[in-house]
């Protein structure tokens, strides 16, 4: 129904995560949207209930689609440890990848 | 079944020193409480997840009892809830859902049975794709939105954003909160500590939870997602236990706060309000529910429509589902492996509870990840 532009690893099965956000980088704010690349693939998303404002080379918490916090700079790194393992697990059955690939599906494909 | 879980070996690459120090304070704190076994909850899917996926509890000393407690929301959809997407359904209506709600069962039948009958169901990833759908057509599409906070949060922005007059929203959302005092209350839970999840956290903030520790006597402590936040959130939760300390801590500073998102948090509150209500297998949960508020009628799926659940409610519960355990394993009575049905006639492509359907529910996992996760690796 929706063209999502999934990459080569994209599963074919549908179980958003609830619970997990994930964490990307924002590349340009358009009013309530942002481009924000999430280990290499750029999404639209929705800035109304982010706790911060945010500007290119910030971090953000995604959430379906939302971004929910602004990552402070101190703690990028650490956050983004077990994401990068998870986006490049290729194990359709691990369910936090699963999960992880989901919430990318909740963001929307950038123009660009 | 992807197999085995992976194992403590699997966070050589990441700080295998660390990792032991944990599991070796883990121990020694454990011994130093003179009582076995202590038992610590976590409120979350994604916890479970890790747990499972790196075999965290092999790494455990065998007096720690660490257990999922109501950490998955579509687990805890009441039956009543899937009737009225499966009524409306039924009626015609278009309904998009996340994926995981389709297949959940409901009194007699589930989204996916009344697929199998003609009904439209479109599942979605995103609040905002029900939107899309809604700009796309001029007929009704009812947005059946579940999950805790952190999702809610997503259904009120698009409330509040003026979504198509064609959208409504028939809210199965619930609040975390008000379960942990549920199972604190539960006697025969016995948990001594609470592992608080961390991305829900991020909306409420961990200040939530110092009210709750002292009136319950029990440590709570947010934790995050890698292995080591998790080992490094139970050395926290044992410390305070040791010490009598009855407030909550932040082990995820990196992504929660005390306050958490303001912002978020009015939204949400300005959208819905907390009301009792049914949370499947464990019963009415008081400010359990998070339902439309009154000034939201116009987008309020069950202000739009009759919704007619009698016929669904009167079919016979099937022999099979009145024997799942999902209740007392979402209150942490019991274990997936105590159930007659898991991994026989439960599985997941043939779920008979909640709990097999989710990727976040505690059979689903321990299922996919082998069984009884802390057997698998020694």
């Amino acid at each position: 129904m929706f063209s999502l532009g999934l990459p080569r690893w994209w599963p074919t099965c549908y179980d958003p995560g609830m619970c997990l956000g994930i964490p990307g980088k924002v590349v340009s704010v358009q009013g309530m949207e942002a481009t924000v690349d999430f280990f290499g693939v750029r999404r639209l998303v929705r800035l109304d209930v982010v706790d911060e404002p945010v500007a290119p080379g910030d971090y953000v918490l995604n959430h379906v689609g939302f971004a929910i916090r602004r990552i402070p700079d101190s703690e990028v790194a650490e956050t983004l440890k077990l994401f990068e393992e998870l986006a490049a697990a290729g194990d359709d059955e691990d369910l936090l990848a699963a999960d992880l690939r989901s919430e990318l599906a909740a963001t929307q494909e950038s123009k660009k | 079944m992807s197999g085995e879980p992976r194992g403590v070996d699997e966070l050589k690459f990441r700080d295998p020193r660390r990792a032991r120090e944990l599991t070796t304070a883990l121990a020694r704190l454990v011994e130093s409480l003179h009582r076995a076994p202590v038992t610590l909850m976590h409120v979350c899917g994604t916890h479970e997840q890790a747990i499972a996926r790196f075999g965290l509890r092999a790494s455990l000393p065998p007096a720690l009892r660490v257990i999922m407690g109501p950490g998955c929301p579509v687990c805890v959809t009441d039956l009543g809830e899937v009737d009225e997407g499966v009524a409306l359904a039924l009626q015609g209506v278009r309904i998009a859902t996340y994926g995981d709600m389709v297949r959940l069962p409901g009194s007699s039948k589930s989204l996916a049975d009344a697929q199998a009958e003609g009904a439209r169901v479109d599942v979605v990833y995103s609040a905002t794709q029900a939107v899309e759908l809604a700009r796309a057509t001029d007929e009704p599409i009812v947005f059946f939105a579940s999950g805790f906070e952190t999702t809610a949060v997503v259904t009120a922005a698009i409330v509040l954003a003026k979504p198509p007059a064609n959208l409504s929203v028939l809210s199965a959302h619930k609040y975390v909160p008000p379960a942990m005092e549920a199972v604190a209350r539960l006697p025969e839970a016995r948990v001594e500590g609470f592992l608080a999840a961390g991305h829900a956290a991020v909306i409420t903030g961990y200040g939530l939870f110092e009210d709750f520790a002292r009136r319950h006597r029990t440590p709570v402590v947010v934790a995050g997602f890698e292995p080591l936040d998790i080992l490094a959130a139970l050395v926290k939760l044992l410390e305070m236990i040791r010490d009598g300390e009855q407030s909550a801590a932040n082990a995820y500073p990196r992504c929660v706060s005390r306050e958490g998102n303001r912002r978020a948090q009015e939204a949400l509150w300005r959208v819905f309000k907390a009301v009792d209500g049914p949370w499947r297998g464990i019963g009415v949960i008081p400010d359990g529910n998070l339902q439309l508020r009154d000034e939201w009628a116009s987008v309020d799926a069950r202000n739009r429509f009759r919704i007619d659940v009698t016929g669904l409610k009167q079919a016979a519960q099937s022999e099979l589902s009145r024997r799942c355990l999902c209740g007392k394993i979402m209150v942490g009575l019991v274990e997936p492996t105590d159930c007659p049905l898991f991994g026989r006639q439960c599985l997941p492509e043939s779920p008979v509870g909640a709990c097999m359907v989710s990727s976040e529910g505690t059979c689903k996992i321990w299922h996919q990840y082998g069984g009884r996760p802390d057997l698998g690796t020694q």
